[in-house]
């Protein structure tokens, strides 16, 4: 009775893979030029019309592997933080990380720079602006510490988001301007290979540890006090979640730009699905959020005729959702 | 193992709240500690748990310091019963026992089956065994504290804090739970578990036969056998209104406000 769906464990886990699989494939045929599905399987594995390939390998494969890299990311760091922070309003970006990565981009755009480094400012943007809340966060004593992380991320994403603006001002509107809208409105539209190969294990890396204290993580939903006296260290796996969740994000904001709304979201479906245990919410999440973010990649390369940014596709989608997780009014959040 | 605070200045930061405080938490002992709101009680539990930092003086765990000694050893050695809450996610009752076992895995480690039979086994023992696939957030306030203590039994401690598992319940769920306390710390007693608890009924620590230990303004007022500390005079000055203690024909205490009152 107090379980969503009573499936067993390997039959969901099963459905989650297969599902991801047939969407992903689903993605490969779906396009400009479109394929069917064994004329996509030829061209994946390197058969086929050597133009079927081209579409495929360069530029539908690395997307599809974006999007499933970005939308993991996003949901786990997003479960990790709702249930570190005990609040199923958190998103990843609580502390400061989407707004640091956003000025970091925007400075490099700011300044002309190639790609690579854009991306590289995004990723060190969104370190460094975590990095300060925390050394802020840590500098106040006369408070709880969670509420003074939580304050402070609010602080440095506001005084960071006033310099992404006044970049946004000084910026010249015909050329920097719109790269930088598009770019704080999230896309994968110019996505290649060489964009997700310094992401993936930059992405793994930071899931590692939040795989492995799994259990540690759950029992911090109960609070500091508590999980202390079960033996816990708890300034220290949060330390740990923090920077781990922070990796993730800042790596994935650096390839996609900001996408909103996927961390906040799909953790709550999770929880519909397999219930709140950290062991079992943040592989799901993970797998949801990958073919969540590939859905909305594929409507937005095909919805219209020009790029739809992702940021826009998963607000549109997402703050329905919300309103309607609000109005079944559940404590819980189940 | 034996809970001992000597000379012990407990508060937060540059706020003292008590001071020379000296306790001892025996094995096979239990403790009943009595206050009015704001006496100290949970400052007391927080620094003899390790959870703050003692002010002054020294709290011992089996005779080692306690600042020396890392999470999970402390919560190998002391177990932790909050008053009921609610977690914000709805956790199954039997996940939130077999958090009680975090203290004797690995850091990487997940409960395993031996955990969860030793998680059902206190939940068995408890009379609560059904309630073990439901949703933790749900329950009554009653069935949450049982659940709370089951995951204090399933930590398998020898010394046992509770902090106030009868406040904030409604009068069938304070006996229920009562009852349970007292059934589980003499049967803790025997085994030569420690139980320190606190409590706003004076009735209470008649009820447990416990040791009484009486605070008043951040210091010890009174201890011993319930009988001899909990006196109409003591009361009536501790909690600063006229308080009688009297007793029923079954032989029962029960403490009542005073004339006057």
């Amino acid at each position: 009775m107090s379980r969503g769906l009573p499936l067993p464990r390997l039959t969901l886990g099963l459905a989650l893979v297969a599902a991801l699989v047939a969407l992903s494939l689903a993605a490969l045929t779906i396009g400009p030029f479109p394929l069917s599905v064994p004329e996509a399987l030829a061209a994946l594995f390197g058969a086929g019309e050597p133009q079927s390939q081209l579409v495929v390998q360069n530029i539908r494969l690395p997307r599809v592997v974006a999007a499933l890299l970005v939308g993991a990311a996003l949901a786990a760091a997003g479960a990790s933080y709702q249930t570190l922070f005990r609040n199923p309003l958190v998103s990843p970006d609580i502390l400061g990380v989407s707004a640091g990565a956003g000025l970091g981009a925007v400075i490099g755009i700011f300044l002309s720079l190639p790609v690579a480094f854009i991306q590289l400012f995004a990723f060190a943007g969104g370190m460094a602006a975590v990095l300060l809340v925390m050394l802020v966060a840590s500098a106040v004593r006369n408070t709880d510490h969670v509420l003074a992380l939580v304050l402070t991320g609010v602080v440095i994403g506001a005084l960071a988001g006033a310099a992404t603006s006044l970049l946004k001002v000084l910026a010249d509107p015909y050329d920097q301007l719109p790269a930088i809208t598009f770019w704080l409105l999230g896309s994968l539209a110019s996505t290649t290979t060489t964009d997700i190969l310094p992401a993936l294990p930059a992405v793994a890396l930071g899931l590692v540890p939040l795989f492995l204290l799994r259990w540690r993580i759950n029992v911090l939903a109960l609070g500091d006090d508590e999980a202390r006296a079960l033996g816990v260290e708890a300034g220290r796996i949060r330390f740990t979640v923090i920077a781990a969740a922070t990796l993730v994000t800042a790596s994935v904001t650096a390839v996609a730009g900001v996408v909103g709304w996927v961390g906040l979201v799909i953790p709550h479906i999770g929880r519909m699905l397999v219930g709140p245990s950290f062991a079992r919410l943040l592989p799901v999440s993970a797998a949801l959020g990958a073919g969540y973010l590939l859905v909305v990649d594929t409507l937005a390369r095909t919805i219209g005729e020009v790029e739809v940014p992702l940021g826009i596709l998963t607000a549109v989608i997402g703050a329905p959702f919300f309103v309607w997780l609000l109005a079944r009014g559940r404590r819980g959040w189940s | 193992m034996k809970l001992e605070a000597r000379g012990l200045s407990i508060g937060y930061g540059r706020r003292l709240v008590g001071r020379d405080l000296d306790l001892e938490v025996a094995p096979g002992q239990i403790v009943c500690l009595l206050g009015p709101n704001g006496c100290g009680k949970t400052t007391l539990f927080r620094t003899l748990l390790g959870l703050i930092p003692a002010l002054g003086g020294e709290a011992l765990l089996g005779g080692a310091p306690l600042r020396r000694l890392a999470r999970a050893e402390i919560a190998r050695r002391i177990s932790y019963v909050p008053q009921a809450h609610a977690p914000p996610f709805p956790y199954e009752a039997l996940e939130i026992v077999m958090m009680g076992r975090t203290a004797r895995l690995g850091r990487f480690a997940q409960p395993g089956p031996g955990d969860r039979t030793a998680a059902c086994a206190e939940m068995e023992r408890l009379g609560i065994a059904d309630l073990a696939h439901r949703d933790y957030s749900r329950l009554s306030g009653g069935q949450r504290q049982l659940v709370l203590i089951a995951r204090a039994l399933a930590q398998q401690a020898p010394l046992i804090v509770m902090d106030e598992p009868t406040a904030s319940l409604d009068f069938g769920n304070q006996s229920l739970v009562l009852g349970e306390i007292g059934k589980l710390a003499h049967a803790a007693s025997r085994d030569g578990q420690g139980v320190i608890l606190s409590t706003h009924n004076p009735d209470h620590a008649f009820a447990l036969g416990a040791e009484v230990v009486l605070m008043h303004d951040g210091a010890i007022h009174r201890r011993g056998r319930p009988e001899a500390a909990l006196t109409a005079a003591s009361l009536s000055e501790v909690y600063g209104v006229p308080v009688m203690v009297e007793r029923t024909p079954s032989g029962r205490h029960v403490c009542l406000p005073g004339p006057g009152a």
